[in-house]
């Protein structure tokens, strides 16, 4: 039977859903407005007996989840926007030694401290591979609690799937707010995808050693390695796009945004409606991969494009990359830790419709 | 049905639990809820503030900026909520500490005194929950009824002996008005 | 003695963000005393961390550079390098220094930079709400430490004695540690205080002032709890006075 709805913090829900998922190693260092996560693991990890550690930095944090991932676990690390960019390193490291883990970014206003208020300056970071080299990892943006728990407890599968660090690009609203929120049936950790490339327990099948690393001092293997992987790159654009459409068959304009954002551009959108006026939602929830033809495809029909952010306008650049010049795309943002709000929104796209 | 609301007062007269757990009843009610506190640098001594939406529908912003109904529990939160309640609104006034009238004239004004109600019932502390049941008869959004064992399952064990206590303050706020 | 009562010149006449009983505002206090005691104002320029103190830009009138969260030691190192007449003060939290910072306050030290480095240890993370600090004592209660420090069976380790580990490099000249519990110990904190900062004008190498200090807020507590309990249980931990001195040797 299914569980009954509880009402959590979206911090804690993906705590509880990173649990339930299985994860069993857990290394974080405070940074508001996520704080109330890294509370949640250290009393649950080590209410369940597994690895829970508060780092002396996030720098430490992610090195530890690539050791505790390389020698098999289901590694997880949290933090928002400051300490996101400390963990670009050992992203890099762990996307260039194939190490899947999860990497949950609570963003707030930058650039540097910012502000503790909610924000989508990091979008950039997160979709071209924020640190050295050239790589890709999948990046997830949940727009509620329920789907925040959601897509964190599917994010180890698809890190495991894919061997590729998942994160899951949240922002201080998603964090903070309240809302009810049911989990699925905890995983049995005997039953999770087995790691015949990790590191330990040789002595049980006596396979030939691994090496987990990401240095290949031969330019015609390390060629051939980024190769392999950017052709598993192509795979994951076939089989992980995620969007959800909103009125966008009715609609000549079409509001995109995702995570917070997409919330607000909904309460637009049925604002527009009470007033006659049809607007379309199109809400990206893989930002990596970005859904490039779908939106392709509705311009191609002749729809204009409104991108909503609570940042001076990243996402906007793939819109418009997807829409190749044969689409109007225009852009509304917010920054600083504001909000965009419907009434702004609905005047921006009645501006634009010119009704 | 949408009611979104906006309830503010000073930290420590319970904004956030009011909040909280105008949501929990909500959703125990089979409702769509969420509820955003304001989390900022000025925790301290600032004006502690929660937008709260319960709704039969799928929510769409979670960012309550025009509410259909605003709480103010203190004289510092009035020109915060009397300047964004919607036209045709609720503004919902804690006349034991809110003292001057409000300048907005085209929405209904609803005057508790939270504070004298709840010392009444035997602590101060509760005008909150007198608040919330007064919030509740006024919106009719939460119903608020069949109400004691959604706040068993609400507060851990060892609050369970206030539990009455709340009850009679949301009672004698629903009365109220 | 009236002097010692009036305002500091050098600290702004501002009440601060604090919350009641926090040690911050003292602290902040005594630094400007011994700024304008030396004639200074003009001449000072503090690097402060992230954490409560934070503002601490808010409330000292004199220059001030902010750096991201635990490299404070490295920014103050840039600072002091380029303006050596300068009076550098490095004002660092103990999840700044002691965590996240560990790298920088070591090579800090172990440079023998010239800047005094004035280390607030109030066992937890204030700003961020109450973690466990790598000062925080065994046992102790935070939101990251729910049932108490625990430093083997939890792996959480001991609190460490930053003073006692740098005293072991030689690029350290004056090392002591303090406290604001009560007028006493503030009086002897500034002493402390006025030596480190008489010893870096005279161009010798590292000095630095820990300062027990107390956090009623995220210690649950109220003003005259946290004192109470912090001369219950940091002082005989972290033990008051000069943990080391070599500045008579260098004369
Ligand atoms: C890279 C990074 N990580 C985390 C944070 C969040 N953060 C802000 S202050 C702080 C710790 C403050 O504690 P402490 O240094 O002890 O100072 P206190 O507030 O106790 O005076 C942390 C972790 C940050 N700002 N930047
Ligand atoms: S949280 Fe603690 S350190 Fe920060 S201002 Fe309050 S008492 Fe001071
Ligand atoms: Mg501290």
């Amino acid at each position: 039977m299914a569980e009954e709805k509880r009402l959590m913090k979206g911090n804690d829900a993906i705590g509880e859903a990173a649990i339930r998922a299985g994860c069993t190693a857990y290394f974080g260092y405070p940074i508001t407005p996520q704080n109330e996560l890294t509370a949640y693991m250290a009393r649950h990890m080590i209410d369940h007996k597994r690895t829970f550690i508060q780092a002396e930095s996030e720098v430490s944090a992610i090195n530890m989840v690539f050791g505790a991932a390389a020698a098999g676990a289901r590694a997880m690390t949290s933090s928002s926007s400051p300490g996101i960019s400390l963990k670009q390193e050992g992203i890099s490291y762990a996307c260039g030694a194939d190490v899947p883990c999860v990497v949950v970014n609570v963003a707030r206003s930058g650039p540097g401290l910012g502000g503790i208020s909610p924000g989508q300056g990091d979008y950039f970071q997160a979709t071209r591979g924020g640190g050295h080299g050239d790589y890709f990892h999948l990046v997830l943006a949940p727009k509620s609690v329920q789907e925040a728990a959601e897509l964190t407890f599917e994010a180890f599968d698809l890190a495991d799937q894919w061997r590729m660090p998942v994160m899951i690009l949240a922002d201080g609203m998603i964090g903070q707010m309240m809302e009810g929120v049911t989990f699925p049936e905890p995983r049995d950790l005997e039953k999770l995808p087995a790691r015949p490339w990790a590191a330990g327990g040789q002595y049980k099948t006596h396979r030939p050693i691994n090496h987990v690393s990401s240095i290949n001092l031969v330019p015609d293997e390390l060629e051939a390695k980024v190769h392999e992987r950017f052709l598993r790159y192509e795979q994951i654009k076939k089989k992980e796009i995620r969007f959800e459409e909103v009125n966008t068959d009715k609609a000549d304009l079409i509001l995109v945004a995702y995570g917070t954002s997409s919330r607000v551009c909904l309460g637009a959108q049925q604002m527009a409606k009470a007033l006659g006026i049809e607007l379309g939602i199109f809400r990206p929830i893989s930002l990596w991969p970005f859904p490039y033809d779908r939106i392709a495809a509705l311009a191609a029909k002749g729809k204009r494009f409104l991108t909503v952010e609570m940042s001076m306008g990243q996402m906007v650049q793939d819109v418009q990359l997807a829409v190749a010049g044969k689409a109007q795309v225009s852009f509304y943002g917010r920054c600083g830790g504001n909000i965009p709000t419907e009434e702004a929104v609905l005047a921006e796209a009645r501006k634009l419709l010119g009704k | 049905m949408t009611e979104k609301s906006f309830m503010a007062g000073f930290g420590g007269q319970g904004i956030i639990s009011m909040g909280q757990l105008w949501v929990y009843c909500g959703m125990k009610e089979g409702l769509e809820v969420t509820m955003f506190p304001f989390y900022g640098a000025e925790k301290r001594g600032g004006i502690a503030r929660a937008g709260c939406v319960v709704s039969t529908t799928e929510i769409a912003s979670p960012l309550v900026t025009t509410p259909d109904s605003a709480v103010v529990m203190n004289e510092d939160s009035l020109p915060l909520c009397e300047g964004i309640v919607k036209q045709g609104g609720t503004l919902l006034i804690n006349s034991s500490l809110v003292k001057t009238e409000t300048k907005r004239k085209d929405c209904r004004v609803v005057k508790v005194p939270c504070n004298e109600i709840a010392e009444k019932i035997g602590d101060g502390k509760i005008a909150n929950m007198v608040m919330m049941g007064a919030l509740s008869k006024v919106t009719g959004a939460v119903k608020l009824d069949k109400l004691e064992p959604v706040l068993k399952s609400f507060f851990p064990p060892s609050k369970h002996r206030f539990i009455e206590m709340n009850l009679k303050a949301i009672e004698a706020g629903k009365s109220a008005v | 003695m009236e002097l010692a009562y009036g305002h500091p010149k050098s600290l702004k006449p501002i009440q601060t963000k604090y919350c009641p009983g926090c040690g911050h505002g003292v602290i902040h206090r005594i630094i400007c005393e011994v700024i304008d005691e030396l004639g200074l104002q003009e001449k000072s320029i503090i690097t402060n961390p992230v954490g409560c103190s934070i503002w601490a830009d808010l409330y000292f009138d004199i220059d001030s550079v902010q750096p991201a969260h635990g490299r404070t030691p490295a920014a103050a190192t840039g600072v002091k390098r380029v303006r050596p007449d300068h009076l550098v003060i490095c004002y660092q939290g103990d999840g700044d220094l002691a965590a996240i910072g560990t790298a920088e306050i070591v090579h800090a030290a172990n440079r023998g930079e010239k800047f005094t480095t004035i280390f607030v240890n109030n066992a937890i993370y204030g700003m961020t709400g109450g973690q466990m600090a790598p000062t925080t004592l065994v046992g102790q209660k935070a939101t990251t430490a729910p049932y108490g420090r625990d430093p083997e069976g939890a792996g959480m380790g001991y609190p460490i004695h930053v003073l006692e580990m740098l005293a072991t490099l030689e690029g350290t000249r004056y090392l002591a540690r303090g406290s604001v519990n009560n007028a006493a110990n503030v009086r002897k904190t500034k002493q402390y205080i006025k030596k480190a900062f008489e010893a870096q004008m005279s161009g010798v190498g590292f000095t630095m002032v820990e300062i027990l200090s107390q956090c009623p807020t995220n210690w649950s507590m109220d003003p005259q709890e946290s004192v109470e309990w912090l001369e219950k249980n940091m002082i005989p931990f972290y033990q008051l006075g000069e943990v080391k001195n070599t500045l008579e040797a260098s004369k």
